[in-house]
């Protein structure tokens, strides 16, 4: 077997393949706190263009609260503050002349649990296309959520009830409806904090399935706990330990020949 | 024995019951080799001996308490002299509850004959041998259940199973005082309304125009013939509530809204007991705030600008009841905002929408259950209310949908025609049940109406 001089357990530094050409978006020494206590300690990592990035770590490492400074769902929580730079088109969205509003709409997000709205399954999708103006006349919508159920592998099952409440699909299916309701309004980023989690493994397959299809338009960042599901959809991975990105490779490299011993630990399976 | 020491001496026995039996089982630990072979806890022995001890005893006592009264009565009746049984049966009657008053000591309608002093010393004795009879029959079974639970005392008895039982039948017994103590209201309440539509036919009380309540006592007043037409006293309801639901619901809304979605935590930590204590100011002092200030306030105002305006309106009394009932709908609203899944906020800002889009097409939406709970408890508190109209809105039926008059409503109305004296079987005091049978059938659909909305959208989100 081959022998690689691994970094050793204490190195806190970043190590790995950090930058991509032409990123899509571009994190420099981001730190987040909530209150006095950090949870993200200078993280610095690209995302590139249609590429999956799966963030994986113990519990507790700061990826999920990472995800979601990506697209400033952090300002929902009173006592959290974020710095460092998160550059996407150019601006930083933590510039004060930045909306929240349109930034949002350009990088979506689909949670741990399938949230649809309480209304139809076509309210649910035709809803944020509505509020943002993307669509004037009722076959505008007809389309949005035509082609948005149809990308996410969902048309087939729901045309015919579109009518009905999303509450009422099956967990999956609620899932894909998600991820139809961000994909409605034409995003470039969508961040996925484990989107599987709490689906059975043939909704699970189906997903993946379908992350591997949007991945041609869309970048996809995505937190998994399961290292199966990294290595399946994800081009390149980060390994996040106690709030410090300890490694970052292609997924390939990252689960074969890890750089960090923490990281060669984790995947391992030594503690988890 | 008197029957209030008869139940001291119970609770005793209960107490040595429950002592005996804890003891025993505790005994049968130490001998067995530890609590933990006894199939229940020593404490539901004891339990079980205290409730074998004092139940059946107890209901023993009760059927004595609920049938002394008449099987003395009947005896005693049964020992009176022929010449008294020959009595026509009223006239019976009439001696035999002169008989018992003067037994009890009171005032005796007639002059006491020997007759009577001799039955009232009869009916005592009775009494006497009735209450020993009673206590000895119910001391008895108080100690032969006691001394038969303790008896039967054994490592595997189920006491704790029983002990619940008897605990699920105390829950139950208290959960159904509550329903029959509604049936009971309602029914007597049914029973007088029809005594009134005996007198006043159905279809004049419910669409008759005219409400004025004063009957004649005598046959030679004046004035006072009785009209009991409804319709302006629930008209005048119906426009109370209505304006004072004006007030309250939007304002009891977008505060809720506020509270719940836009003011920090500190604020709302201030802010909500604050608006409760609104909900708390007795309704009195709002009625006197709006018969002495806001409505001369109306008047004068109105008069300003050209207006008539009555010195006692229903808009006076409708914006301050608006006001007390505030906090009914901003609490129980902001209540339900709060409890929307926070996962629903998060899926309306990841797909870009404001604070305001997602309020009003999201959570909005998903709480109106409880929201439409609210503000129709909200309702039914404005259609009970009493003080305020009584005060700030007059008395006269005004049938009127103008807010500047003088108007009354049915509860103001029952009032009125209750306070004083009254003969129990006139028109004027019946007519009170039928304006409350009336409001209750209405508060009750509007419960329907609220219980037929929340079961509708409750699963939207869950």
């Amino acid at each position: 077997m081959e022998k690689r001089n691994l970094a050793p357990r204490d190195s806190r530094k970043t190590i790995g393949i950090v930058n991509v050409p032409n990123p899509r978006m571009v994190c420099r020494n981001v730190n987040v706190y909530y209150d006095d206590k950090q949870a993200i300690r200078n993280v610095t990592i690209d995302i590139g263009c249609n590429e999956v990035l799966s963030m994986i770590g113990p519990s507790g490492c700061g990826k999920s609260t990472f995800l979601r400074c990506l697209n400033r769902m952090n300002d929902t929580i009173d006592n959290c503050r974020v710095e460092g730079d998160i550059i996407f088109e150019g601006n930083d969205i933590y510039d004060p002349s930045v909306d929240v509003v349109p930034l949002r709409a350009q990088v979506g997000m689909v949670f741990q649990k399938p949230n649809p709205f309480p209304k139809s399954i076509y309210e649910n999708i035709a809803w944020a296309p509505k509020i943002h103006g993307i669509v004037e006349s009722k076959s505008d919508a007809d389309e949005i959520v035509e082609t948005s159920l149809v990308k996410a592998g969902l048309w087939e099952e729901v045309k015919d009830r579109l009518d009905q409440p999303g509450t009422g699909l099956s967990g999956g299916q609620q899932q894909r409806l998600c991820i139809a309701r961000a994909i409605a309004v034409s995003p470039e980023v969508i961040l996925m904090d484990e989107p599987c989690s709490a689906l059975d493994p043939i909704a699970t397959a189906k997903i993946e399935d379908l992350i591997e299809e949007l991945r041609s338009q869309y970048t996809i960042a995505i937190v998994t706990h399961s290292m199966q599901q990294a290595a399946r959809v994800s081009q390149r991975t980060a390994f996040f330990h106690l709030g410090d990105l300890i490694e970052v490779g292609k997924t390939d490299d990252v689960f074969t020949k890890p750089l960090h011993q923490l990281t060669e630990d984790y995947i391992t399976g030594r503690y988890g | 024995m008197s029957p209030l020491l008869l139940l001291l001496l119970l609770l005793v026995l209960s107490v040595a019951g429950y002592v005996m039996g804890q003891q025993k089982a505790l005994g049968l630990a130490k001998k067995t080799g530890g609590t933990r072979n006894l199939h229940s806890l020593p404490v539901y022995y004891g339990a079980l001996t205290a409730l074998w001890c004092c139940l059946p005893a107890f209901f023993m006592f009760l059927f004595w308490i609920a049938f002394e009264q008449s099987i003395i009565t009947g005896l005693m009746a049964a020992d009176l002299p022929e010449e008294a049984l020959a009595l026509p049966a009223a006239r019976l009657n009439v001696l035999i509850s002169d008989i018992q008053s003067l037994a009890s000591g009171n005032i005796v309608s007639g002059e006491v004959t020997p007759l009577m002093q001799k039955a009232a010393s009869h009916y005592l004795s009775l009494k006497g041998i009735g209450q020993m009879i009673t206590s000895v029959i119910v001391l008895a079974a108080a100690v032969t259940g006691m001394l038969l639970v303790h008896g039967r005392i054994r490592p595997d008895m189920r006491a704790r199973n029983q002990v619940e039982n008897a605990l699920m039948g105390l829950l139950i017994v208290c959960s159904t005082i509550a329903i029959f103590t509604t049936i009971g209201i309602v029914l007597s309440i049914l029973y007088e309304a029809v005594r009134f539509f005996q007198q006043i036919p159905v279809t004049d009380f419910l669409f008759g125009l005219d409400w004025s309540p004063q009957m004649a006592i005598r046959e030679d007043q004046v004035g006072s013939s009785g009209a009991f037409g409804a319709v302006p006293v629930f008209v005048g309801t119906i426009l109370i509530s209505a304006i004072a639901m004006f007030v309250a619901a939007p304002i009891g809304l977008l505060s809720a809204i506020y509270l719940s979605e836009y003011a920090d935590r500190r604020l709302r930590a201030v802010a909500k007991p604050l608006l409760e204590i609104l909900a708390g100011i007795p309704t009195v002092v709002y009625g006197f705030f709006a018969a002495l200030v806001v409505a001369p306030l109306i008047r004068n105002s109105g008069a300003q600008i050209g207006l008539d305006v009555s010195s006692e309106s229903a808009l006076a009394a409708g914006l301050v009841m608006g006001i007390m009932i505030i906090p009914f709908v901003s609490s129980l609203s902001d209540d339900v905002i709060n409890a929307v899944p926070q996962t629903l906020r998060d899926g309306a800002y990841s797909v870009g929408a404001t604070r305001s889009e997602t309020i009003k097409h999201v959570l909005v939406p998903a709480a109106l259950p409880g929201i439409v709970g609210g503000l129709l408890l909200a309702v039914s508190r404005a259609i009970g209310e009493t003080m305020i109209v009584v005060m700030a809105a007059g008395l006269s039926a005004n049938m009127t949908a103008n807010p500047l008059q003088a108007v009354t409503t049915v509860t103001v109305q029952i009032v009125t025609l209750l306070v004083g004296d009254q003969e129990f079987d006139s028109p004027k005091t019946l007519a009170a049940f039928a304006l409350g049978l009336v409001l209750f059938i209405g508060t009750l659909f509007l419960n329907i109406i609220a219980l037929t909305v929340v079961r509708k959208y409750r699963e939207r989100y869950e």
